[in-house]
This record gives structure tokens, C-alpha cells and sequence, in this order.
């Protein structure tokens, strides 16, 4: 709590604390979205034909997409010419050893808290760092691949694992889902591909850490987490940019495959800049994220502490398709300021006996703007399924708003869907309380948000539990009192 | 230890406090007792610095400080403690993690470090014991779903913990019955150590069985019209208020 005192008091004095830009040259594709550029970026990846002409059906399609309208939020358009759709952290030769990294990109990630050492073992986590939408190092991927796990760049699975790539790249969202989704696979740089095999329980969590550093640049990263029978891995992704007056495009897609009796737990702590005061600059946060429980007793959970950008539009969701199957949405939402979000997920129940729980809590602050939107389906064979949301809402302030819209598709008798959801305000009451024992507002503030959160945060893993609860406190500085 | 002098305060357009004066001394147990309406909580609650409250005159010097300086969370963590009326629900929060947060503030705030987690668990078996309060609902979120009863043992707990230089206790017999009452004033008495002060508000005599009072104020229309030993506590209880509205009819009210 002391802890968290600090950092309050910290960021006190610097607002955005992630807001700097590292100054690294960077190699570049000139603005503007054509063939060209497509061909330009599988060029500079020295990607394989087959890839490039995925990108270009991809393009393709897109060409005749429009954008989604129907989220709840408000926001100019974008304009999809005047973003440069390739910025890679420019380094002189292949790097062979952590050591050769970058020493400014290597300060960068120390700023952000991420060490690329290998001392990272300790604490049991391997990262993999994406910075504009290259990934730049990967830790302990000998010591995962003596296992049979694969943990590496996009890039570098569509060179060495084609076969799997291939079979699992767009199966879940598909090239042609979404605009955005579609725009992704036309685009897309970098990101993180993870195997777990047979049987195999990945001992360590796995972690990708995002950061846009460049201007006028988009960040569209690309995930894909398979686990194979039996298999289970725990992921987290953690996000940063820098402060900006303009808007910056962030719209990446995560699949996420689970086969008979695979577990995937996915994590997130989402902390792009979210904007100023003013509501000028910040992250167009546009994401498809998306699980499918392919086998029978698999079980795929999303967990998000969403507390950036200054947009955001985003629905994990999960596919329960093979008998037994279990998929859980656990979300706490910030919004602070003029920031809008609009997040929830689906649960598509298609086998027998599957089960799904949706735990959603709504913060928010200022002016801001935050909507849980979900959808719960039930089809004609999901024998006994059931369902459980739980909505709640908290307000501070009077001038922010807190929407719900649910909507749940049943087409069979035997489910059972329940949905509850409350709004509250922080009552006056409940931080005079807290003065009157010697905490100051900021720390009250605090304390109650993380109550309202917890069923959330216990279900994020220990280390980055702790970062996550400064960051809702941080988020929320300066709205109360 | 607390000087009150006349403390005029309203909230909204309506004047509540009229010129309250009060000296409390180290040690010393203060009774104010008086009708529904006359004050007595708006007097605890500018004390602990409710913002609903507009002081509109006069001075508090608490510890030799000015209290009207110091911020709700300063005055707590230089040992003022109000023992709510009405406890707020914290969903989410334990009890247990409320009072760390509390403690390990205020010790900030002296100078002190943090408490860690032995020293505070030894600390809380301690009290625990001293106000008769259950493990159980110290793991429960914050006064949520708690009975009357059980919230006013925890204030009584957390004043325990927190060990104030003064107490404020505002209705804290209100809703109990006569053995949480019992519990509650029993803890009270066990914190009377002949330095810390207490300033009892409430509204019956009853209580005052339990905690023996040094001084009993009656507060009647935002002034203290009376004052004296345990025995006037005793004399209302026989009396009703009325006696007191008879005496100023017939003096002050000119």
C-alpha cells in the first residue's frame, strides 16, 4: 500500500510515465496502404510467397470493407493513407546474443521495467519485446525449446514453423472477419508465436511486452498461442507508447487455439497513452482477440486490465466448441478523462456441456465514456450449457458515463444464462471514512477501486497483479476530490 | 489535549453549532448527551473534518495545534479517531487490509516504518481479544453485511489498533443491544489508560452505566447549556430533557 503511495506520489509529477520516445533510427515504409507497400513489408521480412499472397487477399478484401459505426464512441476518422504501416528499429546486423542488442532499445526496455537478461529466469518469465512492430528479442527460448515449446517472433515462425503457421495463422479470425481484423492480416509486422505441445505444461509465464515508438506510425501485431492435447501456458501482454498529440493506430489481432484438454489463460494490462486532459492524442485501440475451445475439457481464459488509450474497441472472445469446454472473461475497464471504451467479449456455446463466466468491471472517471458489450450465444446443440455475467459499474464524478448492452441468443431449452449488473458511485461517505483513519483521498480512491476490481485482479498472475493495481490507481489520479 | 472555544458551525444555509466551548484534558472521559436535533453529532462530525459542514467561527486547538489547519486524514493520523455512527461498506476490502492501510499511514506519517505483516498480526490477536471481535469478519470486506452490532466492535477494534490520542464516539450504543453494548463499552473502558480522551456522544444514560464519564455536557440547540459530574447524566435519565428546557426557559432564554 506504501508502495502504492509512491507511485502515486510519483506520477503526481510526471503524468503519463511510459511518455518518452526512445530515439533509435528507424527503417521505414513511406504513408499510405497499397499492393506496394504490402509487397514492401513481406519483402523486408523475406517472407515466403505464400504469406505475401495471404497479405494481399487480405488487402483485398479489406478494399471492400467498411468501418464498424456501431461501437459506442466517437471519434474522427482515420485516415488510412497518412499512416506508415512499417517502422522497424533499424539494427546494423543479425544479433546472435541478447548483449548485441540495441543499448538505447536495451534502456528502453529497462525504463518499461522489462529486463532482457536472462536474469528474467528468476522471476519465471520469458518475454518477448515488440517494439513498432518488430519483435526485437526474445528471452529463454533455449531453455522453452528443450521442452518442445515454441516462443518466438511472428517472423520468425513463418520462416522456421511454416507447416504450423500455415495451419493455424487465420483460423480463428479469419482473414476476412472484420475491417480492422483485415487490415491486420494485410499488415501486420511482428508479434508473438507460441506452440506448447502434447502434454507439455509451459513452467514459466510467457510474455510479450508492445511498444509504438515512432510518429506517425501504426501498430498492427499479429499472436497466435497454440496449445496442443493436454497442453497448458499462461500468457501476458503488456502495452506502452509514447505521448503524442496525434492519434496512433493499434489494431492487432490474438488467436488463440486450444485442443482436447488444453488450458490457455491470456492476460493483459493495457496501458497505451490514453491522451491529455484535453482528450487530444492518444491510441486508437482496435483489437480482435479470439479463442477457440477446439477440443474436448479445454478451457481458454481472457483476463484485461484495460486502463489506455484513448479509444478502445475490443471483444475477446471464445469459440466452445468441443464438449465441456470452459471460457472465462475477467475485465476491469478505466476509463479516465475524455478516454471511450467500448469492450466486452462473445461466448459462443456450439458443444455440449460447455460453460461460460463473464466478470466485467466498468470504472469510470472525468468525462470519459465506458460500455461493456457482450454477447452471449447458446446454439441449437449446446446441450446444458450455462452462462453467468456478472456487469458491474462504478462512477466518479457525474460528468463520465457507464453503458451495458448484453445481448444473449439462445437456441437451446436446457441452457441456463444468468446476468446480473449494479452501478454504483464512490460515495463521499465511503472516502470520508477512509480520511478519517489517515488515508488521504488519493489513497481511498484507491483502495476502493481495487475492492470493486479484486474478483478481477486475483485472477491475474502475482507479479504483474501489483503493477496492475498502481496502474488503476494511477489512471484514476486527480479524478476524485 | 482538545480546546474548543466558541465552535460555530452550519451546514448548508442552517446554523447548527452556536459557540460550543469544551476543554478536554489527557485522560479525561467527556460526556455529551442532549435531544435529537440539538447538535451533538454535527459537533463530532466537524471535529473530524466532515466537508459537509462549514465551520463558521471560533477555534479547535488539538494537541496545540490548530485542528481547522489540518486535513480529515492529518487530523486522524495526529490521533483523532470518530467512532462512526453509521459505518461506511467497503465491497472488496478486508478489514483486516483496511486497518494495515490505516496503520502503516499514520506511521508514515510520524516518521515510523511500516509495520510488517507479523507485527501486525501479533498486534491484531492482541486486540482482537480486548474488544471480544472475531477473526472471521476482520477477513470479510469492510463492514459488508455486517450486523449493527459487529460494525460498532469493529470501530471499537479499529480504534484499538489505531490508538488515538482522542475518541470520539458518536452514538456508538445506537442499535445494540445490552450485551454488544456490554462488549462495546468494555473495550472502551480497557483503552482508558489516563492518557488517551474521550468525548462520549450519545443520546441515553445507559451507556454512561458502562463508561463512567469524569465530565456530562448537555448540548441543547447548538450550545452546551450544562454541565456537570457522572451525576448529571443520572439526573436526565430520572428527568427527561424537559427539566433542562424548563430551566432555561426560566434563565438563559432572554
Amino acid at each position: 500500500m506504501s508502495e502504492m503511495l509512491n507511485t502515486l506520489e510519483q506520477t503526481a509529477l510526471s503524468e503519463y510515465k511510459y511518455g518518452w520516445v526512445t530515439n533509435i533510427e528507424a527503417d521505414e515504409a513511406p504513408p499510405g496502404l497499397n499492393e506496394d507497400i504490402i509487397r514492401f513489408i513481406s519483402a523486408k521480412k523475406n517472407e515466403p510467397e505464400w504469406m505475401l499472397e495471404w497479405r494481399l487477399k487480405a488487402f483485398r478484401h479489406w478494399l471492400k470493407m467498411e468501418v464498424p459505426r456501431w461501437p459506442n464512441v466517437k471519434y474522427p476518422d482515420v485516415d488510412f493513407q497518412a499512416i506508415k504501416y512499417y517502422s522497424a528499429p533499424k539494427q546494423k546486423k543479425e544479433i546472435s546474443s541478447l548483449d548485441e542488442v540495441d543499448p538505447e532499445l536495451r534502456a528502453t526496455f529497462e525504463k518499461l521495467g522489462i529486463s532482457l537478461d536472462e536474469q528474467k529466469r528468476l522471476t519465471g518469465v520469458a518475454v518477448d519485446a515488440v517494439i513498432d512492430s518488430v519483435s526485437v528479442a526474445t528471452t529463454f527460448k533455449t531453455q522453452l525449446a528443450e521442452m518442445g515449446i515454441i516462443f518466438c517472433s511472428m517472423s520468425e515462425a513463418i520462416k522456421e514453423h511454416p507447416e504450423l503457421v500455415k495451419k493455424w495463422l487465420g483460423s480463428v479470425v479469419p482473414v476476412t472477419d472484420n475491417f480492422y481484423s483485415a487490415l491486420n492480416s494485410a499488415v501486420f509486422s511482428d508479434g508473438s508465436f507460441c506452440y506448447i505441445p502434447k502434454g507439455v505444461r509451459c513452467p514459466m509465464e510467457l510474455s510479450t511486452y508492445f511498444r509504438i515508438n515512432a510518429a506517425g506510425t501504426g501498430q498492427f501485431e499479429r499472436t497466435l498461442i497454440v496449445a496442443e492435447e493436454g497442453a497448458y501456458v499462461s500468457y501476458l501482454e503488456g502495452c506502452t507508447a509514447p505521448q503524442r498529440d496525434e492519434n496512433q493506430l493499434h489494431a492487432a489481432v490474438v488467436e488463440i487455439v486450444a485442443l482436447d484438454n488444453a488450458e490457455v489463460k491470456y492476460s493483459t494490462v493495457q496501458n497505451w497513452y490514453p491522451g491529455d486532459k484535453e482528450g487530444k492524442g492518444g491510441i486508437y485501440n482496435f483489437v480482435t482477440k479470439r479463442g477457440i475451445c477446439a477440443g474436448v475439457n479445454s478451457k481458454i481464459s481472457w483476463t484485461q486490465v484495460e486502463t489506455g488509450s484513448a479509444v478502445t474497441w475490443k471483444y475477446p472472445s471464445v469459440i466452445l466448441k468441443g464438449d465441456n469446454s470452459v471460457g472465462e472473461f475477467y475485465s476491469v475497464a478505466v476509463t479516465n478523462n475524455h478516454q471511450q471504451a467500448d469492450t466486452g467479449t462473445k461466448m459462443l456455446h456450439i458443444g455440449k456441456n460447455t460453460r461460460s463466466r463473464i466478470v466485467s468491471k466498468g470504472i469510470s472517471a472525468g468525462f470519459s465514456q465506458n460500455s461493456y458489450r457482450g454477447l452471449v450465444n447458446v446454439g441449437k446443440n449446446a446441450t446444458n450449457a450455462r452462462n453467468f455475467s456478472q456487469c458491474d459499474s462504478l462512477l466518479l464524478g457525474d460528468k463520465c458515463g457507464a453503458h451495458t448492452f448484453p445481448y444473449i441468443e439462445v437456441k437451446n431449452s436446457t441452457a441456463q444464462v444468468e446476468h446480473e449488473a449494479t452501478t454504483s458511485k464512490i460515495g463521499e461517505d465511503q472516502i470520508f471514512y477512509c480520511n478519517q483513519r489517515g488515508l488521504d483521498t488519493e489513497t481511498a480512491v484507491a483502495l476502493i477501486i481495487n475492492g470493486f476490481a479484486k474478483e478481477v485482479m486475483n485472477q491475474l498472475p502475482m507479479e504483474f497483479a501489483i503493477e496492475a493495481q498502481k496502474l488503476l490507481a494511477i489512471s484514476l489520479e486527480g479524478s476524485v476530490g | 489535549m482538545l480546546s474548543i472555544k466558541n465552535l460555530q458551525a452550519r451546514i448548508e444555509e442552517k446554523e447548527i453549532l452556536k459557540g460550543i466551548n469544551l476543554d478536554i484534558k489527557p485522560g479525561e472521559v467527556h460526556a455529551i448527551m442532549g435531544p435529537n436535533g440539538s447538535g451533538k453529532s454535527t459537533l463530532a462530525s466537524v471535529l473530524a473534518g466532515r466537508s459537509d459542514y462549514e465551520v463558521t467561527g471560533g477555534e479547535v486547538e488539538f494537541n496545540g495545534k490548530d485542528l481547522f489547519e489540518l486535513s480529515p486524514e492529518d487530523r486522524a493520523r495526529e490521533g483523532l479517531f470518530l467512532a462512526f455512527q453509521y459505518p461506511v461498506e467497503i465491497p472488496g476490502v478486508s478489514t483486516t487490509n483496511f486497518i494495515k492501510t490505516a496503520v502503516n499511514e499514520i506511521r508514515k506519517y510520524l516518521g515510523e516504518e511500516p509495520m510488517d505483516a507479523v507485527q501486525f498480526l501479533k498486534k491484531m490477536k492482541e486486540k482482537m481479544k480486548l474488544v471480544e471481535i472475531d477473526q472471521s469478519l476482520l477477513s470479510r470486506s469492510l463492514n459488508e453485511g455486517f450486523s449493527g452490532g459487529e460494525k460498532k466492535r469493529n470501530e471499537i477494534f479499529q480504534m484499538a489498533m489505531l490508538e488515538p490520542t482522542l475518541a470520539i464516539l458518536d452514538e456508538t450504543d445506537s442499535g445494540l443491544d445490552i450485551d454488544a453494548l456490554r462488549i462495546v463499552a468494555e473495550g472502551v473502558n480497557k483503552l482508558r489508560d489516563g492518557n488517551r480522551s474521550f468525548l462520549v456522544i450519545t443520546h441515553y444514560q445507559r451507556l454512561l452505566d458502562y463508561i463512567v464519564p469524569d465530565h456530562v455536557h448537555v448540548l441543547y440547540k447548538g450550545k452546551i447549556v450544562k454541565s456537570g459530574g457522572k451525576e448529571l447524566a443520572l439526573e436526565l435519565e430520572e428527568r427527561g430533557y424537559d427539566f433542562i428546557k424548563e430551566e432555561l426557559g426560566e434563565s438563559v432564554e432572554a
